[in-house]
């Protein structure tokens, strides 16, 4: 235990004697043994199975009519769909890149063939809110898409963050498209 | 008394700290060279495996809170959540719930030591009564913990136990009230029997720590029942008695372990996987293992009142046993008639055990009412008596002389312990 102890149970030499091997097997051994109890305990706080079932969503989008955004719950977070209107899609593709916070194509954020529908995850990228602008009687902010009533982020019609303190573009959730009038989201 | 403490730790760290708390001091006085006499058996291992197992409960308690409904809707699904959904639930749960069981076996186990080897005797019965308190909180937890699950044995349980307070007169039925926070088991009882459940652990925590306290004052009791005369009746603590105490949670571990993966409900009740049903009770109610002596007590009585204070009574019986026990030879070794009749207690108890597994007919009525008039006519005539009249053998003049002389000589060759002596 304390170190007077120990000099006396070594050799005189200071050679590497049976009592350092054992206490090395000793200490990897209840390294071993608290990991393997600590394992359970920890992972029993992930996400458990019937949250992971959760994972996908179908939506119909036959009812959202153009211009017209709904929200949907994906794995506890707001998904914001939208049918853009030509006017709306028009001014999102035609942004120059240098313009943007991070440079990102409108293409490259919708389906190809779908240009009219933008699914993105409703949060923040700042502190994690719900920006407004889903609903038409919503504040969009500046560039018509959406704006954050925490600290002021405004979004475009593509969801990409044009003024702070928002870092990033709105993410966007894993989908696809089932039919013209159906995705599922996860 | 104020002052910095002049630390023997030659690490700076350690050295730093313990100047100015000196728990480094401390845990080295009382658990490094603490001298512990030289000649206990294993029985002297339950009082570290009730430890062990206290802090197994809490820890597998805590991660059970976190996924666990005190709500009578949600309860006893959240329960089958923890099982089949939450990762390694089924593991976490089956460890807190054989782990219980677990926890009385070893409690018993360090309670017959103490009864066998005369512990509760002069100076230890400060240490004893906060034992009996111990035991008193444990089975508190231990009923509330049942009645989470929320399956027909808990609500039934929970409704019998609860009633037991009604046998009181005048005021009894208001109690049952207050306990229920209501006009039956429901909501409101479950709630504050979660609530209670997390918190008695860590009131257990602090008396075990008294209880401990105490011990570390009067010093151990040992094998022989004799004082500890000088430093050769003694081992520093480490490394001797923790490598022992090791051996021991070992074994308990593989025992645990044996009753988690091999046979995790053996010692639970199957009426348990029926969710709560208000308005039936199951056709045969029993408590758990543990607690079928006293329940059988309680059944051999045909009146209410004293049914209840007989149970209770059993259990208080044993905070004023250092007074019953006129005998002043601690180990039951050199107590010649009390060896066997411990054993008959011991017996007694078990006998109550059976009994209270059976429907109370029959000859289990008669058997459990031999079995409690035995329980008291031990604690309150025999042993009060047999201190005055029983002639014990004659006791050893110190611990190291029989460990030396007799019983195949000593653990450790004579100039080998000499050495160690200096240094104690």
């Amino acid at each position: 235990m304390a170190d007077s102890s120990a000099v006396t149970h070594h050799a005189p030499s200071g050679d590497v004697t049976k009592r350092d091997l054992l206490q090395l097997i000793l200490t990897a051994g209840a390294a071993v043994g608290v990991g393997a109890i600590a394992w359970p305990l920890i992972d029993s706080m992930n996400p458990s199975k019937d949250v992971l079932a959760l994972s996908s969503v179908d939506v119909d989008l036959a009812p959202v009519v153009e211009g017209q955004g709904i929200t949907i719950v994906w794995q506890g977070k707001p998904i914001f769909v939208r049918h853009r209107t030509p006017a709306e899609i028009k001014s999102a593709q035609d942004v120059a890149l240098n313009d943007l916070i991070e440079p990102q194509a409108d293409s490259a954020r919708v389906k190809a063939g779908h240009d009219q529908w933008i699914v993105l995850i409703g949060i923040c990228t700042h502190l994690g809110c719900v920006p407004l602008g889903n609903k038409p009687s919503d504040p969009r902010g500046e560039w018509g898409g959406w704006f954050c009533p925490c600290h002021g982020s405004q979004y475009d019609t593509s969801g990409r963050v044009r003024h702070g303190p928002a870092p990033l573009n709105l993410y966007l959730p894993p989908y696809a498209f089932e039919s013209d009038t159906k995705i599922k989201v996860g | 008394m104020a002052g910095l403490t002049k630390s023997e730790f030659a690490n700076p760290v350690i050295n730093w700290i313990d100047t100015r708390l000196p728990i480094f001091t401390m845990m080295q006085k009382e658990y490094g060279v603490f001298p512990t006499p030289k000649n206990f058996n294993y029985f002297w291992n339950f009082g570290a495996l009730a430890m062990v197992n206290l802090v197994i409960m809490i820890v597998t308690g805590i991660f059970l809170a976190m996924n666990y409904q005190p709500n009578t809707e949600l309860a006893f699904d959240s329960v089958q959540h923890i099982m089949r959904d939450v990762n390694y639930g089924w593991l976490i749960r089956y460890v807190h719930q054989n782990g219980a069981s677990m926890f009385f076996i070893v409690t018993y186990i360090h309670i017959f030591r103490g009864l066998y080897y005369g512990s509760y005797k002069a100076p230890r019965e400060l240490l004893w009564m906060l034992g009996v308190v111990i035991l008193l909180l444990m089975m508190a937890t231990a009923f509330m913990g049942y009645v989470l699950p929320w399956g027909q044995m808990s609500y039934w349980g929970a409704t019998v136990i609860t009633n037991l307070f009604s046998a009181f007169p005048v005021v009894g039925p208001k109690i049952v009230t207050l306990l229920w926070g209501g006009f039956s088991v429901d909501n409101p009882t479950l709630n504050r029997f979660f609530a209670l459940h997390y918190l008695m652990p860590f009131v257990l925590v602090g008396v075990i720590f008294l209880h401990v306290a105490a011990l570390h004052i009067t010093g151990s009791n040992n094998p022989l029942g004799i004082d500890v005369k000088t430093p050769q009746d003694t081992l520093p603590f480490h490394p001797y008695y923790t490598i022992k105490d090791s051996v021991g949670i070992c074994v308990f571990l593989i025992v645990l372990s044996a009753l988690v993966f091999f046979a995790p409900n053996y010692l639970g009740d199957p009426n348990n996987f029926i969710p709560a049903n208000p308005l039936v009770t199951p056709a045969d109610i029993v408590p758990e293992w543990y607690f079928l002596p006293y329940y059988a007590i309680l059944r051999s009585v045909p009146n209410k009142l004293l049914g209840v204070c007989m149970m209770f009574g059993s259990l208080m019986v044993l905070f004023v046993l250092p007074w019953l026990d006129t005998s002043r030879v601690r180990s039951a070794r050199f107590r010649p008639v009390y060896r066997p009749l411990i054993f008959v207690w011991v017996l007694a108890v078990i006998l109550l055990g059976i009994c209270g597994a059976h429907k109370p007919e029959g000859v289990w009525v008669i058997l459990s009412r031999v079995c409690t008039v035995y329980y008291y006519l031990h604690f309150l005539v025999i042993l009060p008596i047999l201190g005055k009249l029983e002639r014990p053998l004659p006791l050893p003049e110190s611990i190291s002389h029989p460990v030396l002389g007799g019983r195949g000589g000593g653990p450790l060759p004579g100039g080998a312990l000499a050495k160690l002596m200096e240094k104690a």
